[in-house]
């Protein structure tokens, strides 16, 4: 079956190296048996969204987000809103997960508005928190643990139409303040963790290729694949997350 | 002409200043924007070189050539203009020929030096008219599938009968497939190649995968084999020869990862030099380099200052001695630094097994995505340079998922995050006298350099005694602890 991911802005919006989640994808759906295509989206196209798979947008710095607001609100939004309705997966991650949101008010207390995707509010913080992150889900219908490292400045709320993703166990999450990380939305996750998330997360990238695929075909599961070195590797990043929360406050103010 | 041109300098170059802003490095944006405006704007350029242009193409060795022919020309105190190689070749030109524009569209170098894809030396040749056209060797790609070199060589073939009267073609004379090119051609060419005595090493040889004449398929007769299908070779079938080189290497004396000794030979007379880059893939790159600049006319005594000053982009190398067994260090602290070691590492094809260790403290940068933005891909994709990766320091398991995901099969890729053990597993796959190439972040490098002064941790494998010598490489390995990552 071919699989086809839209890899939002590629060319724009890769921060700390967003586009593993995309080779995770890709290279996973092909040991699934699955025949993967990317197709790189980027400004002044306009493909139809329901006809893809699976979507992926990574983070961005200010000026990178600044560049594409427009066409993503204007050109692309309510084909993406339609196609998640539609039940097309969905990853967001970081600066791409604020801008799915209702708006981003900046210190200066300007509003950007967001796509409105996420019922989620995003307000700029202080400080930024930064550092590993250690948090528990149960997208799944079990309880999974995610890690991955944050970086961001923005304080995000989440309003009664969002489920967290996880809540965290070490480090700051959506704010910080209420233990929530992440959104969901039907099929569409938003989130601050890089990593990159889904090579070290791969029950995350197998639950969101589970979804594309039984969109198609329905009630199809995924076979396990051999994730020796995955679950190494996420068992490596955990208690990094553990002992720098031990090591006293180290999280915010990095920079 | 001239109006267009001025155009299309001014245009490509606010294109240039819009991707630095958004930190678009190496967009094809400027040089679409200039052609898009006036689609003379390279040959109006590089016209425009007083001393012409020099294209270098070939399978391996592009990079590094192009750079030790720029120190030598620099040397000689001419100007420059160089591209790098991309993915849309005449666009890539277009703009690394504007950026070296002023704002009235006028050139002010000497020498336009071009690196080229073999598929694009035909587009090349017509958009550039060099006054020198330099093939470096033809290996085949790995990933590629079996057929597509003949058609390399074919193009590039074709790209040299295009070139303008007066210009010059360099070539390699130890590679059948590059020399054979000069058959026939109705341009004047100068060979350059080894001169060594014995039978030659034969390394690769039995890996190499051109054994046959390209011209009538019979199999080549060799003489000496300098490294895999580069040698002495003879065709029985169409009776081509290795042609006379004018520009040689002679009496080469390897200096271990430091370089080698030996006397280089031109038409003129001959001259000692010392080069500070290791491999014989480095002796043939100096020797295209000198080669080149010779045919532009430089003189001969400023090809050897020009090449003994040559420093390596990839700096922060030290070398220190394990018993016969070297260990070959250069710090990786962020993806573009990495990829240009990669560039190197996959430079000659030469053996390499790799030990990378990544660590994740705060000297190092804590945040390990950055691996993401490794090109692991190309380490993956070139297997018998690359025989091993042994994954190691705090981070091993990122490392090692991070080139699974690359395509490094299991068989090629070891684990162990301890960096003693790590350094012992490496150097056990190492040929006695061979070098192990430790590629660490900043305290794994540290962690690293411990063990090995300290020199007990595995007193069995080396023998106790020469360890206490290893600290001729302890330069202060610079760089203090710059954070990886790609944003702020
Ligand atoms: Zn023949």
């Amino acid at each position: 079956m071919r699989l086809v991911i839209c890899h939002l802005y590629p060319d724009i919006m890769n921060l700390y190296g967003d586009r593993g989640n995309v080779i995770a994808l890709d290279r996973r759906a092909r040991w699934h048996g699955l025949e993967p295509v990317v197709v790189p989206v980027s400004l002044g196209d306009a493909p139809d969204f329901e006809k893809f798979d699976l979507i992926f947008m990574g983070g961005g710095q200010d000026r990178e987000q600044g560049l594409i607001t427009a066409d993503l609100l204007q050109a692309k939004g309510p084909g993406i809103k339609a196609a998640v309705e539609a039940g097309v997966p969905l990853l967001a991650i970081c600066g791409a997960y604020q801008l799915l949101g209702h708006y981003y008010r900046t210190f200066a207390g300007e509003v950007l508005p967001g796509l409105g995707l996420f019922d989620v509010r995003t307000e700029a913080g202080p400080t930024r928190i930064i550092g590993d992150v250690l948090a528990e889900s149960k997208l799944s219908g079990e309880s999974r643990t995610l890690v991955g490292f944050e970086n961001h400045s923005g304080r995000t709320f989440l309003g009664p139409g969002a489920v967290p993703l996880g809540r965290v166990l070490v480090g700051g999450g959506n704010n910080g303040r209420d233990g929530t990380e992440g959104a969901v939305y039907r099929n569409a996750l938003g989130t601050y963790l890089h990593g990159s998330l889904l090579p070290k997360n791969p029950w995350l990238a197998d639950y969101l290729l589970g979804r594309a695929v039984e969109r198609r075909r329905g009630g199809v599961r995924l076979a396990r694949l051999d994730d020796a070195l995955e679950d190494m590797a996420h068992r490596a990043a955990a208690p990094g997350a553990a002992r720098r929360r031990g090591g006293g406050g180290g999280l915010l103010g990095f920079f | 002409m001239q109006g267009g041109l001025w155009l299309a300098v001014l245009a490509g170059k606010a294109a240039i200043r819009v991707c630095r802003l958004l930190g678009w490095g190496g967009s094809t944006l400027p040089g679409r924007v200039a052609r898009r405006v006036h689609r003379g704007v390279l040959r109006g350029l590089a016209s425009q070189c007083r001393r012409g242009t020099v294209l270098i193409s070939g399978t391996n060795g592009k990079t590094t050539t192009t750079a030790m022919l720029s120190a030598i020309l620099s040397r000689a105190g001419l100007s420059l203009v160089h591209n790098r190689t991309g993915a849309n070749l005449v666009v890539g030109l277009a703009a690394a020929f504007v950026e070296g524009a002023d704002l009235l569209g006028r050139l002010r170098a000497d020498v336009g030096l071009c690196e080229v894809d073999e598929a694009s030396v035909p587009a090349a040749v017509r958009e550039l008219s060099p006054g020198v056209a330099l093939v470096t060797n033809f290996f085949r790609d790995q990933l590629d599938r079996y057929g597509e070199l003949a058609h390399s060589v074919a193009a590039v073939r074709r790209g040299l009968e295009l070139l303008p009267e007066g210009a010059t073609a360099v070539l390699n004379a130890d590679d059948p497939l590059v020399a054979g090119l000069g058959r026939g051609l109705n341009r004047p060419v100068v060979y350059f190649g080894l001169e060594e005595a014995g039978p030659g090493t034969g390394a690769g040889f039995e890996t190499a995968d051109i054994r046959h004449c390209l011209q009538c398929g019979a199999e080549l007769r060799y003489e000496q084999v300098y490294y895999a299908h580069l040698g002495r070779y003879s065709c029985p079938g169409c009776g081509l020869v290795r042609p006379q080189p004018q520009v040689l290497a002679r009496d080469v004396q390897p200096r271990g990862t430091r370089g080698s000794d030996l006397v280089l030979v031109h038409p003129g007379g001959s001259l000692r030099l010392k080069l500070p880059l290791p491999g014989r893939f480095s002796v043939y790159n100096a020797l295209a380099a000198a080669s080149a600049a010779l045919s532009l006319g430089v003189d001969p005594g400023e090809v050897v200052p020009g090449l003994e000053g040559f420093s390596p982009w990839f700096g922060r190398m030290e070398s220190i001695g394990l018993s016969g067994r070297r260990a070959f260090f250069t710090l990786v602290k962020n993806p573009s630094g990495f990829n240009q070691v990669i560039d190197m590492v996959l430079g000659d094809e030469e053996p390499k097994p790799l030990l990378i260790a990544i660590n994740d403290l705060l000297a190092d940068g804590q945040d390990v995505s950055w691996l993401w933005d490794v090109d692991f891909e190309r380490l993956a994709g070139a297997a018998p340079a690359i025989p091993v990766v042994v994954a190691s320091g705090i981070r091993a398991a990122d490392l090692a998922v991070r080139l699974k995901y690359a395509g490094l099969g299991p068989s090629r890729l070891a684990v162990e995050p301890d960096l003693g053990r790590a350094l012992k597993l490496g150097l056990e796959r190492v040929p006695p006298g061979g070098t192990l190439y430790v590629l660490p972040t900043y305290t794994a490098m540290l962690g690293l350099r411990r063990l090995i002064h300290r020199g007990g941790f595995a007193r069995p494998f080396w023998e106790a005694g020469r360890a206490a010598r290893a600290r001729a490489g302890d330069a202060g390995a610079g760089g203090g602890g710059g954070r990886g990552g790609g944003g702020g």
